[in-house]
């Protein structure tokens, strides 16, 4: 009897015992340490291996913790609210700031700031410098050159829209004959994919209309290049690898598999794409091309920029602020930090110190603003929300499949710029 | 003896069920409320505005939209599966050969999770649509309804039919001969004995079939994602939608405030529900 409530009781305790949160192990607090949620998934491996790499070093913890795809702003939200909260975790631009701006630490006075090349690559509430841009990337039409030169073509044949248009047509046309499927990849409208057109190409006609009235960003948009994103988009879906109809289904792996199985010839994506894309082509047989847009085609260049900002956390302790500014600062300085970003991660990043990253994408764009190319700027930061970005979406997916038209399209534009802009003051 | 023990020893079996009940829904939910007139970013850094996250509910169409959408569907899915899921049952209780595998087959989709249902009916109903040249999911709004309509009657008849089947087994045989012997037509077994025989179970399926319609997400999320538009987005996404898919602070406190009208009106529904079913119950 006395045993079996013993053992009753013993049963008990750990069920209670389980209960209770596990208490961590306390670490040297005096000498900070850094927990960063980072952002992409793709470069978890390589941020765990140079953190690690910064331990040994230092002796400083750092903790790196990846959110999964598409969850970011979820999980920052709940790791936040803890006691033991990020000390550096990134924002998409200046209207992911505006969730985040409370808790910014300024880092006007650190040593990473001093580093940027240009103070165009921060993010500012006032005068504060509430981000600090870690990545340059890339965008634009992705072509299998060896696909295109089987057609008859060369990549000099194409310097303008209405070439590409030319080029694509022709191509399409003779699809059974070359053996693919269509002159571009499915345009997919799939969550996972059609980010590349409500958000990236739509960056064209923002970009183009900010520049005619020289504005960094409105309250109202115009919408003076609707036609040429038409134009575009119309492009991508005729001269496609499936019905326009289907593309509401259509997810970004397909159009990778599409591009990777030489189905189809160009493919609208970003320099990070190369590390997949480098598994199956040559150097040699991949190139990147402006979206020529019909607007200033022969001074258009690739739309280069950044949506991927530091943030280091204010409310952090200010030892682990402090770790964690030395630790951003290392990681863009010190000759491990560099090469890690460089090579580990293909990163292109706007510091005085960075090495020549391996990527063929990047080192295409440098050649495009070296031979007096002006590079696109990437505006949709100051897109009004990501609300806007989905019902534009929405609006896409409809034209294409014929269950909208384009003045849906248009009103997601122009409208509901205006409508989300004073909402999301 | 073993009712001094437990009289004696009761909080140690209760404490560690009741920590969790309070530490994983109670505080949660109390603290819940309160973030329901706060604006906020992090659930503990939080700004105290008063009722104004309710008023902006009124102004957010999309919030009633998804209302009338919800009530439709889960009244719409609690009729059709529970009348299914008792036909099915009438049908496993007449003991044909191979009833158990029957039983079986229809509640195996009951054990896979709703988001990767979801996603394998989006290729299925796709794939149909669009070999009848229809719009896609993701583009019609009725195509929409109707294929959560289908993917929540697949997945919860074999549930409810189970429940049906039970109850059916207990109605005593001694009754159903009795009828015969006085020369009751099987539609009169079926309506004046089986069926208020069985007003529990009916009452326990629907309360469930209708709740269940109501808190539907995950089969949402990920069969129709809302598309097009918000156009198929029912309550339960549209509180998640608010909540995380907009860029600012008020928007927390608005789909908070959102999450607690919705709590209120589950609570409502399925209390009207349990009177109105349980009342028609008999004493065996």
């Amino acid at each position: 009897m006395k045993m079996r409530k013993l053992t009753a009781m013993g049963l008990a305790a750990v069920m209670a015992a389980s209960m209770v949160p596990a208490i961590p192990v306390m670490a040297d607090d005096a000498a900070g340490k850094v927990y960063y949620l980072n952002f992409k998934p793709e470069q978890d491996e390589a941020w765990q291996n140079l953190s690690k790499a910064y331990t040994e070093e230092t002796g400083v913890e750092v903790t790196v913790v990846t959110a999964a795809s598409g969850q970011y702003e979820t999980t920052l939200q709940s790791e936040m609210a803890k006691s033991d909260a990020p000390t550096l975790f990134q924002v998409n631009g200046p209207v992911g700031l505006k969730n985040w701006k409370d808790y910014c630490y300024d880092l006007k006075d650190s040593d990473i700031y001093s580093q940027l090349t240009s103070d165009s690559f921060t993010v500012k509430d006032g005068d504060a410098v509430d981000g600090i841009a870690y990545v340059i990337e890339s965008y634009g039409l992705i072509v299998n050159k060896t696909l295109l030169e089987k057609a008859g073509y060369s990549l000099d044949d194409i310097k303008s829209f209405d070439q590409l248009k030319t080029v694509a047509d022709d191509i399409q046309a003779r699809k059974d004959e070359l053996g693919i499927k269509g002159a571009f990849t499915s345009a997919g409208m799939d969550g996972s994919s059609d980010w590349r057109f409500k958000t990236h190409l739509a960056n064209l006609p923002i970009y183009y209309e900010y520049k005619a009235d020289g504005v960094e960003d409105t309250d109202a948009i115009k919408g003076t290049y609707l036609d040429n994103y038409k134009n575009v988009f119309d492009l991508y879906i005729t001269d496609s690898t499936c019905d326009p109809a289907e593309l509401s289904a259509k997810t970004a792996d397909d159009s990778r598999n599409e591009f990777v199985n030489s189905e189809a010839v160009f493919y609208q994506n970003g320099s990070w794409e190369y590390g997949e894309l480098s598994k199956t082509f040559a150097d040699d047989e991949l190139a990147m091309i402006p979206i020529y847009f019909g607007v200033d085609d022969e001074n258009e260049g690739l739309a280069t920029g950044t949506e991927n900002f530091w943030c280091v956390n204010k409310n952090a302790a200010e030892e682990d602020i402090q770790a964690t500014l030395d630790f951003i600062n290392w990681c863009v300085t010190s000759e491990a930090g560099t090469k890690a970003m460089a090579e580990d991660m293909g990163f292109t990043i706007p510091f005085k110190t960075a090495q020549a990253s391996s990527n063929i994408f990047v080192t295409q764009d440098a050649e495009y603003t070296a031979a007096g190319l002006i590079p696109v700027s990437w505006n949709f930061t100051t897109m009004p929300s990501e609300e806007w970005k989905n019902a534009l979406g929405t609006a896409l997916t409809g034209y294409a499949a014929g269950t909208g038209d384009w003045d849906a399209v248009v009103s997601a534009f122009v409208d509901n710029w205006a409508t989300e802009k004073a909402l999301s003051e | 003896m073993v009712g001094k023990t437990i009289k004696k020893w009761w909080p140690i079996f209760i404490l560690p069920t009741l920590a969790a009940f309070i530490i994983g829904f109670l505080w949660p939910f109390i603290w819940g409320i309160y973030l329901s007139f706060c604006k906020f970013t992090t659930v503990q850094d939080v700004t105290f505005v008063g009722l104004s996250n309710y008023q902006k509910i009124l102004l957010d169409s999309t919030f009633s939209h998804s209302f009338w959408l919800t009530v439709a569907f889960a009244f719409l899915s609690s009729l059709t599966i529970n009348v299914l899921a008792f036909a099915i049952a009438l049908a496993l209780t007449k003991g044909f050969k191979g009833t158990n595998v029957f039983r079986t087959v229809f509640f195996m989709p009951n054990l896979i999770g709703g988001i990767v249902l979801g996603y394998i009916w989006q290729t299925l109903i796709n794939g149909l649509l669009s070999k009848w040249g229809q719009p896609l999911l993701a583009l019609s709004a009725r195509n929409g309804f109707i294929g959560m309509l289908i993917l929540l009657m697949w997945q919860q008849i074999g549930y409810m039919m189970i429940i049906y089947v039970a109850g059916l087994n207990n109605v005593s045989p001694d009754l159903i001969e009795a009828a015969q012997i006085d020369g009751a037509t099987s539609g009169q077994i079926l309506f004046k004995i089986k069926i208020p025989m069985i007003m529990p179970s009916v009452t326990i399926c629907t309360f469930l079939t209708l709740t269940n319609g109501f808190k539907m997400f995950d089969q949402n999320l990920s069969l129709t994602g809302g598309d097009p538009g918000k156009q198929s987005q029912l309550l339960a996404l549209n509180i998640y939608d608010t909540f995380y898919a907009r860029s600012g602070a008020q928007w927390k406190g608005i789909g908070q405030a959102k999450a607690v009208v919705f709590f209120i009106l589950v609570v409502a529904i399925a209390l009207i529900q349990l009177k109105a079913t349980s009342s028609k119950e008999v004493q065996q």
